[in-house]
């Protein structure tokens, strides 16, 4: 009773956020109500006792995706006015087209019938008593392994590809050498400090400062250049 | 666990990080010996898949036979020929970045799990694993419009075939509880009749599987795909993944779906007669080759799978046999629309091979040869590919589908005739430059055995008959 009360409130919520995504008028919001929605999808997910999904939703869809979604609309200049500009006049034909495809799955579902041996042939059920978690750990390593790698491959190709489609190497752009930072003479000293002395009594060593910019930093503050920006 | 079946899988992919690795380290660019590596690479898996032994593998998910060995052994062949193309071309863009094999390479392991798939989910990584590269391949030079254009089409066009793709899986799994393909050929040759929700999770499979041979009515993409991405990356488009798709696409529908064979013969019937006659009319038209190649690959699909809709013994060997020609004469066609460069820049309109007779007269005869086959004229070997499938539609009692399949093929010798009008008879619009050395070689080889093959066809048919009949079973 209390679980149907919570999926359809839930549902009705994901719903109505997932109009609100495509209806809103700022961006922002649009995203936010993704967020929204995606936080409904993974309540959904805990009432249909997938917990381990359910948290990956939050962690993956909620914590990066968004953000970075957050991101991308913040950062990029799109005029979403004119990209919703035909909004009105193929509002028909893309609900007509969706209302055939409402009415398909309605018929599909309607006239949903399982095999025969359906409950035979599941892949991979829970066995036992053990969370969502330990049953894919028990599987995914082993049983999947060949999926599970191959889905590694894909996503080392897709990060090849970023960088191929987007890597430039500018002319006069400085690189950190960190060999050369290290080797450089004059700037590490290693003491021996003995065992309770204090700073106080040691005094701080540094390194001798250029002579030249002193006298130039207190010139440059006499003329206010600080904070104009 | 027998991992030892996929060993050709496992040396490609390790070979792949290697050569990766070895691109990166050095300082100066790496593009000649790295494609070189995964020319070797490709090849040393090839000789593995010959002689791999047959079975099922990593936890059912892998299956190696007679037919996907036919098949892989083209996909890789393929890919090494696109490399061998790309070397002089890339070289001479500016595209010569060592990243480009090794995309290639992995689209290549992607076209192998697709073919060895034995699961849905299997077919659905392998086919991602293939798809990804290509998209990037195909913007592979950033700064030109077009190309960033080809990359852009088909990376949002092929997401949407994905979708259709994986929202027909669930609805299979849903019927039937489980995605392997043996245990789905099992939940559906019960003696029970599948709900119309089945039916549409088969036919999204197959309007995904569809979009990658770019069949109609799902090749929208492929003429601006085509044209706009780099002349070997088109080549490689042309070839390998088609290759992968056909098999995959035969695997399924033979194999899980083999009992519902009267639901998505119809289908298939309507793609390969959409293609046929797309294919034929559509590239009447076009001046630029690689619009034209791409017309030409639609409508070559359409014969393809003639054989698959009629599903027969012999039609699976027509479909086998048809692939391994088209794979070849494609190629070497591909090979002279790479080498097309006057004074350094790349050509690619039909004008442009205007009286090429008479300025590199070895180039012309191979072109020649290469369009009079695709038209399909006896003796040279595309005559033979259309026969066997015709053949099998006719036997099969498809006599629609056969005469359909004559007389777009009389229509399409136009244009490819035009092609060998203008090389001849035209008066030269300038020679063109030398063909460099790997092109010459790959025109030469693929022009014998476009030439030859009448002489010494039974090994091929050989080999596609014992693949066929390990699918049939």
């Amino acid at each position: 009773m209390i679980a149907a009360l919570a999926f359809y409130l839930f549902a009705a919520i994901l719903i109505a956020s997932a109009v609100m995504v495509v209806t809103a008028r700022n961006p922002v919001h649009s995203v936010l109500f993704l967020i929204l929605a995606f936080f409904n999808a993974a309540a959904l997910f805990l009432i249909a006792g997938a917990e381990f999904l359910a948290m990956t939703l939050v962690i993956v869809y909620v914590g990066a995706v968004a953000v970075l979604f957050l991101f991308v609309v913040m950062m990029l200049d799109i005029d979403f006015a004119r990209l919703r500009e035909g909004f009105q006049r193929y509002a028909p034909v893309g609900a007509v087209i969706g209302g055939i495809l409402f009415l398909e799955l309605l018929l599909v579902v309607g006239s949903w019938s399982f095999a025969d041996q359906a409950e035979d042939l599941r892949l991979a059920p829970i066995t036992g008593d053990v969370t969502n978690a330990q049953a894919l750990g028990r599987v995914i390593y082993t049983d999947y392994v060949y999926l599970f790698q191959t889905a590694g491959l894909i996503l080392l190709v897709a990060m090849i590809g970023a960088i191929v489609l987007t890597h430039r190497q500018r002319p006069g752009t400085r690189r950190q050498n960190i060999a050369a930072q290290v080797n450089r003479s004059g700037s590490v000293l290693l003491e021996k400090v003995p065992s309770g002395a204090g700073i106080a009594t040691l005094g701080i060593r540094r390194p001798p400062e250029p002579e030249a910019e002193k006298p130039k930093v207190t010139h440059e503050a006499g003329h206010g250049h600080g904070g104009h920006h | 666990m027998s991992w030892t079946l996929a060993l050709p899988e496992l040396v490609l992919a390790c070979s792949g990080l290697v050569l990766l690795l070895a691109g990166v380290i050095p300082k100066q660019e790496t593009f000649f010996p790295i494609t070189m590596g995964a020319i070797g690479a490709l090849l040393v898996t090839a000789v593995l898949v010959l002689g791999q032994g047959e079975g099922t593998a990593l936890g059912g998910h892998y299956v190696a036979d007679a037919f996907s060995g036919f098949m892989k052994i083209l996909a890789l062949g393929a890919a090494a020929l696109g490399l061998l193309l790309s070397i002089d071309f890339n070289e001479k863009e500016g595209l010569g970045r060592f990243e480009f094999p090794v995309l290639v390479l992995f689209a290549s392991l992607g076209a192998m799990v697709m073919i060895s798939a034995n699961d849905l989910m299997a077919l659905y990584l392998g086919l991602e694993l293939l798809s990804l590269p290509l998209y990037v391949i195909a913007a592979f030079n950033r700064d030109n419009a077009r190309s960033s254009e080809a990359g852009l089409k088909y990376f949002v066009l092929g997401a949407l075939a994905s979708g259709l793709l994986l929202y027909g899986t669930t609805l299979v799994y849903g019927f039937a509880g489980t995605t392997n393909f043996d245990r789905l050929a099992d939940a559906f040759s019960a003696a029970q009749g599948v709900s119309a929700g089945v039916i549409v999770g088969v036919v999204f499979v197959i309007a995904g599987l569809a979009f990658k041979v770019s069949a109609v009515p799902f090749h929208m993409w492929t003429p601006d795909v085509y044209e706009g991405a780099p002349t070997p990356v088109t080549a490689y488009f042309a070839s390998a993944p088609k290759v992968a798709a056909i098999a995959l696409l035969t695997r399924v529908l033979l194999g899980p779906f083999g009992d519902l064979a009267a639901q998505w013969q119809q289908v298939i019937l309507l793609i390969s007669f959409g293609s046929m006659i797309l294919g034929s009319f559509a590239a009447i038209g076009q001046i630029n080759l690689k619009r034209l190649m791409a017309y030409s690959s639609i409508g070559h699909v359409g014969y393809a799978l003639m054989g698959l809709a009629v599903g027969s013994d012999t039609g699976l060997r027509g479909l086998l046999f048809y692939m391994a020609i088209y794979v070849f004469m494609n190629v070497g066609a591909f090979a002279v629309l790479v080498a097309m460069r006057r004074q350094g820049r790349a050509v690619e309109q039909v004008e442009d091979l205007a009286g090429l007779a008479r300025t590199d007269l070895g180039m012309a005869l191979w072109m020649a040869a290469f369009m009079f086959s695709m038209a399909g004229i006896p003796p040279l070997a595309g005559f033979f590919s259309k026969l066997y499938v015709f053949l099998a539609a006719v036997q099969g009692g498809f006599w629609t589908l056969a005469v359909v399949g004559v007389l777009t093929s009389v229509v399409s010798a136009y244009y490819y005739l035009r092609v060998v009008k203008v090389m001849f008879f035209d008066q030269p619009a300038g020679a063109l430059d030398r063909a460099p050395a790997s092109l010459t070689i790959v025109m030469a080889g693929t022009g014998l055995f476009t030439l030859l093959f009448g002489l010494f066809p039974a090994p091929l048919l050989a080999a596609a008959q014992a693949a066929a009949a390990a699918l049939l079973g």
